[in-house]
């Protein structure tokens, strides 16, 4: 049975006899990448298109139908020294991609029209104190009009839905006061035109929806990346799937092209990558990146299996499931619902600003109407001044003052390893002060290695790392790593359950369960130190040796735990794992507040038992079973590694293996939280000076512009300070 | 003063070619990849190498 490498999924067809492919390149960060890469593929005959794109981190790629097989791309990326994978554009990105070219559209739309007024309003600024005649005023305001109000009504859009969306729903949001204030300030200014008068907004409420659609880009490429980034991430795990294809024909195809009711074949030392049911065979699965449980549990026909199970002993054969068939994924998602409703209830920081400030903008300038009323002026010039201090007051700057510190914070985030599934989550995780950990797979690392290595002479080490190569056994393949061989011994013969056997120079080499290599006392003694680890014996000859295998704990775990106690976050572990595994690691953090064997229900009890005493909780977890207590803590994080259910989940997500990231996470939110604030009073001050000049009634369209950009760029400037925070022992 | 009657509707026309520009680079998805744009602006045009050379690609950039 030979499989054979199936990417059919990811072709698209290109029209005009062209197929047409997307890849995930990894590494590529030059200008000399670029053009490496594109002149190897193009190199390839019959190819019509490469093409780097350096900030997506992906080839595109074109060829004449039918002539080529996308394997031969990968394996000729593979030769130029680049890691690639098909990436097939989910369905959230390519929405997240058209949006931002929208808004990109309108950002275009509004600046061109706010040169062009202003071309024509600083004519009539200076033409207003000099000599110019009240006919080319007219002139000018007309002509301003017939470029603002089209622009404005074509590049207001995502401020008018989305403040239409909030008001059907009866909740303010930032841009009701802004569509209000630019709505107004047109309809006013045309009214005025219409009247002859000398001051026209056109240039105020065009210049505003610029100001704010920068911002509002910023904050839509952010996220665009980090989805980019995501996806990338995702395709370069190149999860694919062993399917028969025929009764005794199998084909190794990607996972995104298995159905429910296909037929997966699962080989000893396999990651199994889908949900499904065990029809044939008997082996032991290792399940601890779903439930947290590092013992291995017997597989056989009708037992479950979840994506993420490492399948250590027998060859299985799976019959895939429907997403919501398993008992366990059932509960879990019934839990994430509920844990999700409750979630939705925080309320944003921008959005409880504009709760306190839409109301007050518009009582002052109901009050400053009214005021002017009684002290006996027309109703028309006290509603033009009204309207004056909904424009000077319009949130150009409380607009901008949290996306430019998102998108930088952000930006700041990703270089030290961290991406934002939302934009919030920020906010939420400066608040934290106390840390849940899951341990499997967050505390430790999900790849097994070789604990007592320095205890073991290097000669005997290599050898038992050579032997270790002619078995699929995941503990065996630890053993070769970390030993680092590469060369097989010759004549290796695997023994079912038992271990693997060579003869090397008239010695007899052993492998495998301490009982196959006469090590049982050795063994016992080696398990009472390490309960938690697998132990693997190795004998030449007479002698004989063991080998502790297991998950270690993450490089940096201990020096990050005390780096955030020294931030006044307590830190607490709740794992699903047997109480000695726990115990174990929670001593060498020195973590004294930990729990074993606890169930998702219980975590999430735990979490709203903290909760309940007002205490603000991020809940770090990687496991399925952790995706609903991630879902109901304050704030989330997964490592990249997780199950796929959890990394959707969780508010961030960390790459790499240090846990360095979440500390430095935690860091980057409290300043962004800190200049978020800092904004927030930047404008109000702004508004506290400028608010009475226009109740005053003597603002004029040049002071309306002048304070806006000025505002605006103070706050831009301010949040550029979120790049770097203060280093205090991470 | 009647020189604003040609002079304006240009200055309209002019912004007006401008905006359609911007609107086209955005459709051809010139915005797409800022990075890259960035850097293939000032790479070095390399002379074509017939594809037998091509196969065993030797410039020995860093990955």
């Amino acid at each position: 049975m030979q499989a054979t490498r199936d990417f059919s999924h990811y072709v698209r067809d290109a029209g005009a006899g062209l197929s047409h492919i997307d890849l995930a390149v990894e590494g590529v960060s030059c200008a000399g990448c670029m053009s490496k890469i594109e002149r190897g593929l193009s190199a390839i005959p019959d190819v019509t298109l490469a093409r780097v794109n350096l900030t997506d981190r992906r080839v595109a790629l074109e060829w004449k139908q039918g002539t080529l097989d996308p394997a031969r791309f990968i394996d000729r990326l593979a030769e130029l020294g680049y890691k690639a994978y098909p990436f097939e554009t989910a369905g959230a990105e390519a929405a997240e991609a058209e949006q931002s070219r929208f808004l990109l559209r309108c950002l275009g739309v509004a600046a061109f029209a706010t040169m062009n007024v202003m071309m024509l309003s600083i004519p009539v600024w200076s033409g207003n104190v000099s000599d110019m005649i009240p006919e080319q005023r007219d002139f000018f305001h007309w002509l301003s009009a017939l470029i603002a109000l089209p622009a404005a009504a074509y590049a207001g859009q995502p401020f008018f839905r989305s403040a239409w969306n909030a008001l059907s729903t009866r909740n303010v949001n930032m841009d009701v006061p802004i569509s209000i204030g630019v709505i107004l300030a047109l309809g006013m200014s045309v009214v005025e035109t219409i009247n002859h008068a000398e001051h026209a907004y056109f240039d105020a409420a065009i210049m505003l929806l610029t100001f704010l659609l920068v911002g509002r880009y910023l904050d839509q490429s952010m996220r665009r990346r980090t989805r980019a980034v995501a996806g990338n991430l995702a395709a370069l795990k190149a999860e694919t799937a062993t399917k028969f294809v025929g009764p005794d024909e199998i084909s190794e195809v990607p996972v995104a092209a298995i159905d429910p009711g296909d037929i997966v074949l699962l080989r000893p030392g396999e990651r199994c990558a889908v949900d499904g049911t065990v029809i044939e065979g008997r082996s032991e699965i290792d399940q601890s990146l779903i439930t947290g449980e590092t013992r291995h549990v017997a597989a056989e026909q009708g037992t479950a299996v979840y994506a993420g199970s490492l399948n250590m002993t027998g060859t299985l054969r799976v019959r895939v499931s429907a997403a919501s068939e398993g008992t366990l994924l059932a509960e879990i998602t019934r839990l994430l619902d509920n844990a999700l409703q409750a979630r939705s209830r925080y309320v944003r920081l921008a959005d409880r600003a504009s709760r306190l400030y839409a109301p007050v903008v518009h009582a002052t300038a109901l009050l400053t109407i009214l005021g002017w009323v009684l002290f006996g002026a027309s109703w028309h010039d006290a509603i033009v001044t009204g309207v004056a201090v909904l424009i000077i007051t319009c949130p150009c700057a409380l607009g901008l003052a949290i996306p430019t510190v998102q998108t930088v914070v952000s930006g700041a985030m990703f270089r030290a390893g961290v991406l934002l599934n939302s934009g919030d989550s920020i906010e939420r995780l400066a608040e934290v002060d106390h840390i849940i950990f899951d341990k499997t797979g967050t505390l430790t690392l999900p790849d097994l290695e070789v604990v007592n290595a320095s205890g073991i002479p290097e000669d005997v080490f290599k050898l038992a790392g050579q032997l270790a190569l002619a078995s699929h056994h995941p503990v065996a393949a630890a053993l070769a790593r970390a030993a680092n061989a590469k060369a097989p011994l010759a004549d290796a013969v695997e023994e079912p359950g038992q271990g693997v056997r060579a003869t090397l120079g008239g010695r007899e080499l052993r492998l495998g369960r301490p009982s196959f290599c006469a090590a049982e006392q050795l063994a016992s003694d080696s398990q009472d130190l390490d309960p938690e680890a697998s132990i693997v014996a190795f004998s030449d000859g007479e002698k004989s040796y063991v080998f502790c295998v297991r998950q270690g704990l993450r490089p940096d775990a201990q020096a990050m735990i005390s780096a955030l106690r020294l931030r006044n976050i307590k830190v607490e572990i709740l794992s699903g794992d047997r109480e000695p595994a726990v115990r174990a690691a929670a001593r060498a953090l020195g973590v004294s507040d930990w729990r074993a064997g606890v169930t998702p229900a219980d975590k999430i009890a735990r979490i709203e038992e903290l909760k309940a005493q007002g205490i603000k909780v991020m809940m770090v977890g990687d496991g399925l079973n952790d995706a609903p207590s991630l879902a109901a803590a304050h704030v989330s994080m997964s490592p990249i590694s997780a199950a796929h259910l959890s990394q959707a989940t969780a508010d961030l997500v960390f790459l790499g293996k240090p846990l360095a990231p979440v500390v430095a996470a935690i860091d980057f939110s409290r300043k962004a939280l800190l200049l978020m604030r800092q904004n927030l009073w930047l404008a109000v001050v702004y508004n506290f000076l400028a608010v009475p000049i226009a109740i005053s009634g003597v603002v004029t369209p040049l002071i309306a512009a002048a304070a806006m950009s000025g505002s605006s760029i103070l706050v831009m400037l301010n949040a550029l300070r979120a790049r770097r925070v203060a280093d205090r022992g991470s | 003063m009647e020189v604003l009657v040609f002079l304006v509707p240009l200055a309209l026309g002019l912004g007006l070619v401008g905006l359609i520009g911007f609107l086209w680079s955005l459709k051809s998805g010139q915005y797409d990849d800022l990075e890259g744009a960035a850097l293939r602006a000032i790479a070095d045009d390399e002379p074509a190498l017939p594809p037998a050379l091509e196969a065993k690609p030797s410039t020995g950039r860093p990955a």
